[in-house]
């Protein structure tokens, strides 16, 4: 099966949050899901959004091995789960995320005539009184508060944790935008009770069928990534969609179409899918990654071409998956690592990780950044610890990471100096398995692709139009919520919270 | 009805309206209402969860109530579909039913009582969750909480403080009575008060039971221990729900136009 991948070069995220904004504007900024963030950007170090996701023997999310070496859902199997419908034990409650706010805006231009300037004070969502802003999605911003909570970052773990945190002074961060993985093995749709979610034959993405869900929240507890959220109004699940009416007519996503850094990239990937459940039961964990990429297939392939063909993905779709900047990062080039691969849920959002504070460590060390065993040397000293890196792309696999990191260093040192005129040591990319031409390629691709090549989307087929027209009026996260009154049963307006200063979201 | 013309006709008027009249058409609106909805409003369909925003209370409160009111509801169906001489024939003295309907009744109810009383509670006193309840848990909260509470109160009157009272030979009898379309109206006229508020609250509750949360007992997902973990769906074959969504939509024309 075919499914809409995505790529992100963590290299170039500046953390603007462009993404965020833009996503919830387009899909989250309504009654109910004032909380909800489809797409986070969270600082790493951090503990992230919600509070300490990451942390799964809190939060039971995701898959693991039970002691006969079976897979099975953290949050417990299908007894235990309808056993908790009445009270789940495992649910972020909404301090955990953070009480939502709007401001009395109104008072800015109401307020009588007075010596002091009129203030917009901040208000809840949820009760409409004066509140005070204590927590946010990303609180922790460029490290604010971190060395009061950093510290509670769960991938800080084990004995090398120790030194970072006693060297704060010389402190890092990188930037994370998050997104719903759209995993191969999804645990949220494994475990929605009333089989309201699905993952989609034709492009992966998983959604919740807004008609079924009835409510029993198991999605949230089960996605270790907690990117399923309760919209607290229509008593619903819902998700980040990766903006699939976009990418049906063959647009990026919000998230990628207004990237600043230009860091994200779109691409088809093949996949086996009868091979998901054995890729996701690999025993040992820091296999996982091998065992994901091992379910993807070459689009080249004629073998695979004629199965794909066979199974009815048209062939623009196959020309998209050749050209897939996807595939060329993930199973190509392996510069792109899943995040937390140790969740088992074969996630589908891939990350090259940050190389430039390796470089700012060789620099402050007085080293040549150009002379690759010089740097090869450095990636194993790095401002950002090779084992944080592990803890997130590669089940604590610090040879996986290191490994793309030299990569990228090769690349960056070989191309650096073809750029001023050299020759290139060809050496140096051998090392790391490239050959010049690929080396141009890679290059290219992390950092000059156009649009066209960074988002490769094929538009949803033609043939598919009736099914679409279906869906064409009416929105799938459509809630209830009209400027000051509802309607959810029985067409009765129902009032809601909703007041004069803060009108329902999304409507100016 | 007109199987059992004797019976109907020594009723008083009164009994007839309250005793057949009123049960027949809140369960008509029961069974119409219910297929309504689940047509009309899929979205709507939900268990309305607010663990989100409070989950102290609910932590016990909901178990409590949910369990609690399994329990009851067997009980019903054991003392209201079962008729006496059944459990008779089956080697049950009245007097073994009578002890334990009792205390596992007593039990379940207090379970119950306690699980919703904690439940209203948290409704009223969590300011966020009071501002959440729409009018369809104003019309249920009071509803279900006065047939409970009435319930319990004349199991526990009658039942276990008082002298004891056979509903069994009264009360079923009339309740049997309106499903096999022979209503025994004066079956039920001289039953105790409590009692009779009680029946009358609860065709109440069924009548407004299509309207409010409480249609999420008919979701109750026991498909999911038999449905294979991964589901796929295809685009290309949209499935009725979809269908039924879309009309629904397309009714209150309303919404988008905002």
């Amino acid at each position: 099966m075919a499914q809409v991948a995505m790529v992100m070069n963590l290299d170039k995220c500046i953390g603007c949050h462009t993404c965020s904004v833009t996503c919830k504007q387009t899909w989250t900024n309504r009654t109910g899901v004032e909380y909800a963030w489809f797409n986070n950007v969270e600082t790493k170090p951090g503990v992230g959004y919600p509070r300490r996701y990451e942390d799964q023997e809190q939060w039971k999310g995701g898959w693991m091995l039970d002691r006969r070496g079976r897979l099975v859902l953290r949050s417990g199997g299908r007894i235990k789960r309808l056993l908790s419908l009445f009270s789940n034990p495992d649910l972020p409650s909404i301090e955990d995320y953070y009480e939502p706010v709007t401001y009395d805006y109104d008072n800015l231009v109401s307020a009588p005539a007075q010596k002091d300037f009129p203030v917009a004070r901040p208000r809840s969502v949820l009760t409409g009184r004066p509140t005070a802003i204590t927590w946010g999605a990303n609180w922790e911003d460029g490290l604010g508060g971190a060395p009061e909570h950093a510290g509670g970052d769960p991938n800080l773990t084990g004995a090398w944790a120790e030194k970072v945190r006693f060297e704060f002074e010389q402190t890092f961060l990188f930037h994370l935008p998050r997104l719903c993985e759209h995993c191969l093995n999804p645990a949220c749709v494994s475990a929605c009770p009333s089989g309201a979610m699905y993952k989609r034959v034709e492009d992966g993405i998983v959604l919740v069928d807004q008609d079924r869900c009835r409510g029993w929240r198991m999605c949230v507890t089960a996605c270790p990534y907690k990117k399923v959220y309760v919209n607290h109004a229509t008593g619903k699940a819902e998700k980040c969609t990766f903006c699939f009416p976009r990418v049906e007519a063959g647009q990026p996503t919000v998230c990628s179409e207004t990237c600043v850094g230009r860091l994200r990239y779109l691409g088809l990937l093949l996949y086996d899918a009868d091979r998901v459940g054995e890729a996701a039961a690999t025993p040992d964990e820091k296999d996982l990654l091998d065992a994901q990429r091992d379910v993807f297939l070459d689009p080249h392939d004629p073998d695979v071409i004629a199965a794909a063909r066979e199974s009815g993905i048209p062939e623009d779709w196959l020309e998209a998956a050749r050209r897939s900047p996807v595939y060329a990062l993930v199973s190509k080039y392996r510069v792109a690592l899943p995040l937390h691969p140790e969740y088992r849920t074969l996630p589908m959002v891939w990350y090259v990780p940050p190389l430039s504070p390796v470089l700012d460590a060789v620099d402050a060390a007085g080293g040549d950044q150009d002379d690759p065993d010089h740097v090869f040397a450095a990636v194993t000293r790095l401002r950002i610890p090779l084992e944080y890196l592990a803890e997130l792309f590669s089940a604590g696999d610090t040879d996986v990471v290191a490994g793309v990191l030299m990569k990228l260093t090769a690349l960056r040192s070989y191309m650096r100096e073809r750029t001023l005129g050299e020759a290139g040591d060809e050496d140096v990319l051998a090392a790391v398995g490239l050959t010049p031409r690929e080396a141009e390629d890679l290059h290219r691709l992390l950092a000059v692709a156009k649009y066209a090549d960074r988002y490769v989307v094929p538009a949803a087929h033609k043939e598919d139009a009736a099914a679409l027209s279906a869906m064409e009026n009416r929105c799938p996260v459509e809630t209830s919520d009209t400027a000051g009154s509802r309607t959810t049963l029985l067409g009765i307006p129902t009032l809601r919270r909703r007041t004069p200063e803060t009108p329902a979201g999304g409507r100016p | 009805m007109s199987a059992a013309p004797p019976p109907l006709a020594a009723a008083s008027g009164a009994d007839l309206l309250l005793w057949v009249a009123v049960p027949y058409v809140c369960l008509a609106v029961f069974a119409v209402g219910h297929v309504w909805r689940y047509r009309q409003d899929q979205f709507g369909w939900t268990s309305r969860t607010t663990q989100l925003l409070e989950h102290r209370w609910l932590r016990w409160g909901s178990p409590l109530f949910h369990l609690g009111a399994f329990l009851v509801i067997a009980g019903h169906v054991v003392g209201l579909a079962v008729p006496d001489t059944w459990t008779e024939a089956a080697g049950i003295s009245e007097h073994a039913y009578h002890i334990t309907a009792v205390w596992a009744g007593s039990i379940a109810g207090v379970a119950m009582v306690a699980g919703l009383g904690m439940l209203c509670a948290r409704r009223l006193l969590t300011r966020r969750i009071r501002l959440g309840t729409d009018r369809s848990d104003k019309l249920l909260f009071p509803l279900l909480s006065a047939t409970v509470l009435l319930g319990i109160t004349a199991t526990a009157a009658h039942n276990v403080f008082g002298a004891g009272y056979d509903y069994r030979s009264t009360v079923s009898v009339w309740f049997r009575g309106l499903f096999v379309l022979q209503p025994e109206p004066e079956a039920i006229a001289g039953a105790p008060l409590l009692f009779q508020l009680h029946a009358l609250t609860a065709f109440l509750l069924f009548a407004a039971w299509p309207f409010t949360r409480l249609v999420h007992v008919w979701s109750a997902p026991i498909g999911y221990l038999v449905r294979p973990y991964l589901v796929y769906r295809r685009r290309t074959a949209p499935t009725t729900t979809h269908a039924a969504g879309a009309r629904t939509r397309s009714a209150p024309g309303s919404r988008r136009a905002a």
